[in-house]
């Protein structure tokens, strides 16, 4: 009795009609993320999709090793699960680094795995086959290595300053021609797997050279593009495989992550080659300065920013990643209620790169349940600066950087930025003098009408909190 | 598949792709960017299909080692995305919260 179902479920046209099912699942569920209300509800549409997906592909009667399957899924799960359950929110961007950067890894494996299977029957595949485990085994490598450069820059592990060695990009250039040319050659022929293990140690290694000379600050785009890049590689095992599954769902992500990777590019006024040639600085127009010396700039005091505070009408708060990494958005959060309390409007102010990710301080805010409708984007709220009375910048940098809108030579000059130096008076909460992520000096900080309250964010938020609660 | 067929499908997908993103405000870019990563996770079952062919512990190593990371690339893209998105929630308005 059991035979005829399983002749049923293992016929290649069922297992088909499941995949489209899951396609369905995955572009409801895309659609889905892409609005507040539902997007909770996409995320475990999609999931579900790939569940699916995956009961199918076990139903295939080509697929054997269950135990080893099984093996692999029990070993990805013991180390997935805790890792994306533990991680602070403000790790999430090195987080979506990482498990990118695996997808990667699988990628190049997976080709790799196929053409020793296919060298052991003697043979080069087909060129249909080949060419697209090729171009796999490229482009996996590459988002592996990169993803771990970028995981280890904004973990912290290795300096977020751009590292760079001299004629990096004719290095660049030419891992890109060794990886390609041993590609061609297999193409051509030659069945070698020290050819194939040449092609993912190039990559590799032009993975690592090209994350590494970019600065934190482009960071959010190299990781959208380094998504992107996975996914066109698992459209191309996909290909190598004649899987359907793989195909579409890798092809998706490739397309829909060139579009964010370009948004986010646009918002910062970047473009993606520009990025990837090298970093901030790459120009050399960048901090080494004007002029050494010292300019001058005012401290100030808890109290003083309380009373400025609680004497304004209207206050916008402009959070950066500094906030972030203090953990100061409940802090911030209790002070706006107090502020409130006492009849001052209070916004926020957010940039489109705020945080290390488009949307990464909006989930941060969110966490301290802040109102969504007090969150305002930099179009929404630039022109209100001008009836600002003060605006409390905390650990943002180059997102409020005047240069961008004034000095041409600023590596940063055309990236759109919130104009907090038009209100009335502006604090900003740092912790030194230091420069930020880009390494660019911030003319906003010896603006007259600009204070500066030193210290890590979270104690001077508490510092003034208590403050605004004694007056 | 022949060649076309796959074409046809990649160029269609791409498509699909590139409209679901364009309407996305920029608050969820970073839940999508992470949801989408999970879905290319789905390299997994590339790894599945594979491994039944296999033979020879380096070549059942290297895809144990792909199955295991395709499936942190879904389970933590999801449990991620999803942590995120539930900061999003409707917070209940402060007097129904706190009835005191």
């Amino acid at each position: 009795m059991s035979l005829p179902l399983a002749s049923l479920v293992q016929d290649p046209n069922f297992i088909r009609s499941l995949y489209i099912v899951a396609f369905v699942l995955f572009i409801v569920g895309m659609r889905g993320v892409t609005h507040p209300t539902t997007a909770r509800r996409g995320n475990w549409t999609a999931a579900a999709g790939m569940t699916i997906a995956v009961v199918a592909t076990l139903l295939d009667e080509r697929v054997g090793d269950f135990d080893l399957i099984a093996l692999g899924i029990a070993v990805g799960t013991v180390i997935g699960v805790p890792a994306a359950r533990q991680v602070k929110m403000t790790a999430m961007p090195q987080m979506v680094a990482l498990f990118n950067g695996v997808g990667g890894g699988a990628v190049a494996l997976i080709s790799w795995a196929e053409y020793r299977g296919a060298l052991e029957f003697g043979t080069n595949p087909e060129l249909d086959t080949l060419i697209p485990i090729l171009f796999a085994a490229i482009i996996g490598s590459i988002s592996f290595w990169g993803s771990n450069i970028a995981f280890a820059k904004l973990q912290g592990i290795l300096p977020g300053k751009p590292i760079g060695v001299p004629g990096q990009q004719f290095i660049n250039l030419a891992l890109l021609l060794v990886a390609v040319g041993a590609a061609v050659a297999i193409a051509a022929g030659s069945e070698s797997e020290g050819l194939f293990v040449l092609i993912l140690v190039a990559a590799a290694v032009l993975g690592n050279m090209v994350v590494l000379p970019i600065g934190g600050a482009d960071m959010p785009v190299v990781i959208s593009l380094l998504n992107a890049l996975t996914g066109l590689s698992a459209a191309a095992a996909g290909m190598a495989l004649d899987n359907v599954a793989l195909i579409v769902g890798g092809i998706i992500v490739g397309a829909s992550g060139t579009i964010l990777t370009n948004l986010m590019a646009t918002a910062m006024n970047r473009s993606i080659p520009n990025i990837v040639a090298g970093g901030f600085g790459g120009g050399g127009t960048a901090p080494e300065g004007e002029d050494g010396e010292e300019r001058p700039h005012r401290s100030t005091d808890a109290t003083s920013v309380a009373t400025q505070l609680t004497l304004a009408d209207k206050v916008v708060v402009a959070p950066g990643y500094g906030l972030a990494v203090a953990q100061a958005q409940h802090t911030v959060r209790e002070l706006a209620d107090e502020l409130e309390k006492r009849g001052v409007e209070v916004s926020y102010a957010i940039h489109p790169v705020a945080g290390r990710m488009p949307g990464h301080m909006n989930v941060l805010l969110a966490e301290a349940d802040v109102p969504y409708e007090s969150l305002k984007e930099m179009d929404e709220i630039n022109p209100e600066f001008s009836t600002t009375d003060v605006t409390l910048v905390i650990g943002a940098n180059d997102v409020t950087n005047p240069a961008a809108r004034e000095n041409e030579g600023s590596p940063i000059y055309g990236m759109p930025i919130l104009d907090v130096d038009k209100s009335e008076q502006v604090v900003v909460l740092k912790r030194s003098m230091n420069t930020g992520f880009a390494g660019i000096d911030n003319p906003l900080f010896y603006n007259e009408n600009t204070s500066l309250l030193f210290g890590d964010a979270k104690s001077s938020v508490q510092e003034v909190l208590a403050a605004v609660k004694e007056l | 598949m022949d060649l076309i067929t796959e074409f046809t499908i990649l160029a269609l997908a791409a498509f699909i792709g590139f409209e679901v993103i364009s309407k996305v405000p920029n608050t969820l870019h970073t839940p999508l960017m992470s949801a989408t990563n999970a879905i290319h996770g789905i390299v997994l079952l590339g790894g599945i299909l594979v491994i039944g062919e296999a033979s020879g512990f380096l070549n059942e190593l290297i895809l144990v080692i792909a199955i295991a990371f395709g499936t942190i690339n879904v389970i933590g893209g999801f449990l991620v995305t999803d942590r995120m998105l539930e900061m999003f929630k409707k917070r209940p308005k402060p007097a129904e919260k706190d009835p005191e």
